[in-house]
């Protein structure tokens, strides 16, 4: 079996050009590894997700990822406002966007159920004030 | 209206719609499986198909990070709204046709699903 792969990509708060770079970069190692489309299709949703989540509030950020025989984790850890409250932000429908980030059709209040939908664990820690890291966990099959 | 049920090919779309091809460089001879609306990024995310045609009025340039990550086989802007000119400069470096309507979403979708389209 192979030891896997890992790596990492910086995110910018506010760089809408470029928002979603980096969910396309691991879309492609993954595809380049051969890992199951339908784990590469719920990957890729939940990266993007958290990668706008990034690019919407917060100043700065990483993406980083590790991909074994048996999972995807992938870790997004950011500079920003921080999530005074993860229940309601976890809330569908519940967003915190403004205006004009909602007349681009973001801020639906569908971003994190969304990563929770595709994932078999999330985990959200924010700090008001500091920042939130965000990992989450697909399978790619259970373990023997 | 291609053998396979439910399926075209985009040009034939473009041609029975009368759409303007706003990225006139890209090969528009590509299978489109079915279509998504929606004017919300998460929504189309969540539960657009690959190959799928998508409508909507948004027309700045996340639609073709959306497209390209979901591998959309294109874009249609209803209404006649004009993409902006950074949409189009990535729209062909990724690959993503865009293409423009004078339809409300109401008819264009109406047409799209009387050709045989679904959602699928």
């Amino acid at each position: 079996m192979g030891s896997g792969e890992d790596g990492l990509f910086f995110l910018t708060g506010k760089d809408f050009a470029n928002a979603g770079t980096a969910s396309s970069k691991l879309k492609a190692v993954l595809e380049r590894m051969g890992i199951p489309q339908d784990i590469i299709r719920k990957t890729a949703i939940a990266a993007f997700e958290a990668e706008m989540n990034v690019v919407i509030y917060a100043v700065a950020g990483m993406m980083k990822y590790r991909i074994t025989d048996t999972e995807v984790t992938v870790t997004i850890q950011d500079m920003g406002q921080g999530i005074p409250n993860i229940e309601l932000a976890m809330t569908e429908g519940y967003s915190t966007a403004p205006d004009h980030i909602r007349a681009m059709g973001f801020g639906s209040g569908m971003g994190l159920p969304n990563i929770k939908k595709n994932t078999d664990s999330l985990s959200v820690n924010s700090i008001v004030g500091e920042g939130t890291t965000l990992e989450f966990v697909i399978r790619i099959r259970d373990e023997q | 209206m291609s053998s396979e049920e439910g399926k075209m090919e985009l040009q034939e779309i473009i041609n029975s719609l009368s759409l303007e091809v706003k990225t006139p460089e890209l090969d528009l001879h590509r299978e489109v499986t079915g279509g998504y609306v929606s004017d919300l990024l998460s929504d189309v995310i969540a539960n657009s198909q690959k190959n799928n045609i998508w409508v909507t009025l948004q027309i700045h340039l996340n639609i073709i990070a959306v497209a390209s990550l979901k591998e959309l086989a294109g874009i249609i802007l209803v209404n006649n709204r004009n993409p902006d000119a950074d949409t189009l400069k990535k729209a062909n470096a990724e690959n993503i046709p865009v293409m423009t309507s004078t339809l409300p979403t109401f008819e264009l979708v109406g047409r799209l699903y009387a050709l045989g389209l679904r959602c699928r």
